[in-house]
């Protein structure tokens, strides 16, 4: 048992989990609140804003990860935080990465529910934070698909954990940046593996949400 | 509803309590202090790096963290303090590190040789001719027949290496990178060595990766040139100066480079790969330079990769003579 818990491979998988786990965790704390609040609230540049969260999707990992190196460096603005190279700098970058998937999946979720709900709750008595959490709640499904597409995203991506990671054996190195090393170094056979692993994780998840999304409605 | 509501309640914390214990976990190992270096892909690649990482984390109190890439990115990572020291080999950029007082402290470690390496059937018959006749018969068959050429093309110091050799073989690197024949992987050595395998292809390799991949199966490429003082790859360590970034670890570079001078350290290097792969892919240079046991190769060393006959000149010394003494 000792020596599967030390097996390089498992604890790059754990680590990938948990960095990615983390990401999506911290992502959804700012996330959640920002796409209800945008999804119920109308108010003058509400479109734009969708819109700008909307082109963020799209946003290249080696960019992201490029400006978060640059600020991360020792001689970057945010240096001072010896950030660079760390996990905590991965899990950073990765909740930046998602938080566009986050916010505007909720504003559809939030969006696509019948307007009355929060007001229905309000003249009910419910104060301004039990409506926000009577509109999750009904919003739920919507709401953890943004969760599971952000996570899949993020465990997904390569560009920002090598960029401010550094694929360091032991310390940064995750399953995509461990799969890139081991293609560069002619291991294909033992990419193939982590490949696997990699795929069956991002499946998993998705297949465990539709099931749950099915029994929620 | 209510009870979904719990599930995902139940989720959350969950997920929440995973991340916590992931984040304890690393906070825990701060009890060993960390050594950043950052290095080139050839030396990654042959996976000797491992092997350095493994026995001297079980001598001293710390965490040896390489990130590997070309040249060029190891020694910006080191200007901008984000690694405390750097494992490169390229005399002319450590030299500029150097002076720009960025690096204290450089010793060469160890050496092997580049080689020039192509398709068996070699079209364009370099076999056992010296690098210089070698390439410009690259060169001219390139031109007529289109056999291609690859190069590193990441500013990496195999890179350097290779746009030295061009310019010594009389050959404009800038112009004739432009030619069809000559193509730029932009990437590592073992991804140029793969390039060129698949192009059927001549690049230029250090022979470490070379001999790795060749003996892996991973390649079909010969090695047709492999003799020649041209052909030297010199590897050497460079701490980061500490009053330009005062926050780096140099008490651990300075540790670090000491152990990598050491017997035991410079014994890493000349049993690597001895059983696999029938020879050493690295060769260790302290003795050699010490004693001058063989005069040839050590007046090659001292030809490509000394500093006006030093290995490392005095006012880079920082204080550690010690290193140096003969």
């Amino acid at each position: 048992m000792w020596d599967f818990l030390q097996n390089p491979i498992f604890q790059i998988t754990i680590r990938s989990l948990q960095i990615s786990g983390t990401a999506t965790l911290l992502s959804a704390l700012w996330g959640l609140p920002l796409g209800i609040l945008i999804g119920l609230k109308s108010f003058p540049g509400k479109e734009l804003i969708k819109g700008i969260f909307n082109a963020l999707l799209g946003m290249p990992t080696v960019a992201l990860g490029l400006i978060l190196y640059l600020l991360f460096s020792r001689t970057g603005a945010l240096g001072f935080l010896h950030l660079f190279p760390s996990p905590q700098a991965i899990i950073v970058g990765q909740a930046i990465l998602v938080t566009p998937i986050i916010v505007s999946l909720t504003i559809s979720a939030v969006g696509s529910l019948e307007p009355e709900i929060a007001d229905l709750a309000k003249t009910l008595g419910a104060s301004e934070l039990e409506a926000f959490f009577a509109v999750l709640r009904e919003s739920v499904g919507g709401v953890a698909l943004a969760i599971i597409a952000s996570f899949n995203r993020a465990i997904a991506e390569l560009g920002v954990a090598l960029a401010v990671g550094g694929n360091i054996r032991g310390f940064t190195q995750i399953l995509t940046t461990y799969i890139a090393l081991e293609i560069n170094r002619g291991k294909i056979e033992y990419s193939i593996q982590l490949m696997i692993i990699l795929l069956a994780i991002v499946f998993t998840i998705t297949a465990f949400t539709n099931l749950l999304q099915r029994r929620i409605k | 509803m209510q009870k979904n509501f719990i599930i995902w309640i139940t989720a959350l914390i969950f997920v929440a309590a995973f991340s916590v214990a992931g984040t304890a976990y690393y906070a825990g190992s701060a009890g060993r202090a960390k050594l950043v270096v950052s290095t080139t892909t050839s030396l990654y690649d042959t996976e000797l790096l491992n092997t350095i990482e493994d026995q001297f984390e079980a001598k001293y109190l710390i965490d040896v963290y390489f990130i590997s890439v070309g040249t060029g990115l190891a020694i910006e990572h080191a200007e901008r303090g984000d690694a405390d020291m750097i494992l490169v080999h390229s005399p002319t950029k450590e030299l500029l590190f150097l002076e720009e007082g960025y690096g204290v402290c450089r010793k060469i470690i160890a050496y092997n040789f580049f080689a020039i390496v192509g398709p068996e059937t070699d079209q364009s018959n370099i076999e056992d001719l010296s690098p210089i006749e070698a390439l410009s018969s690259i060169v001219e068959v390139g031109r007529r027949e289109g056999i291609k050429w690859v190069s590193r093309g990441d500013d990496s110091g195999t890179h350097a290496k290779e746009r030295g050799l061009w310019t010594t073989a009389g050959f404009n690197w800038t112009e004739i990178r432009n030619e069809g024949w000559f193509i730029e992987a932009g990437a590592g050595m073992g991804k140029t060595l793969q390039v060129a395998d698949n192009l059927e292809a001549y690049t230029f390799a250090d022979m470490g990766t070379y001999l790795k991949y060749s003996k892996d199966g991973i390649i079909s490429l010969a090695a047709l040139v492999t003799e020649g003082e041209e052909l030297l790859n010199v590897y050497s360590v460079i701490a980061g100066n500490q009053t330009r970034h005062s926050g780096i670890n140099f008490d651990g570079a300075i540790t670090f480079i000491k152990f990598l001078v050491s017997e035991e350290g410079q014994r890493i290097f000349s049993s690597f790969g001895k059983n696999v792969y029938g020879q050493s892919l690295f060769y260790p240079a302290v003795d050699l330079l010490k004693h001058n046991s063989s005069p040839t190769i050590s007046q090659w060393i001292e030809n490509y990769a000394f500093f006006r006959g030093f290995e490392c000149p005095p006012e880079y010394q920082d204080d550690h003579p010690e290193l140096y003494a003969s």
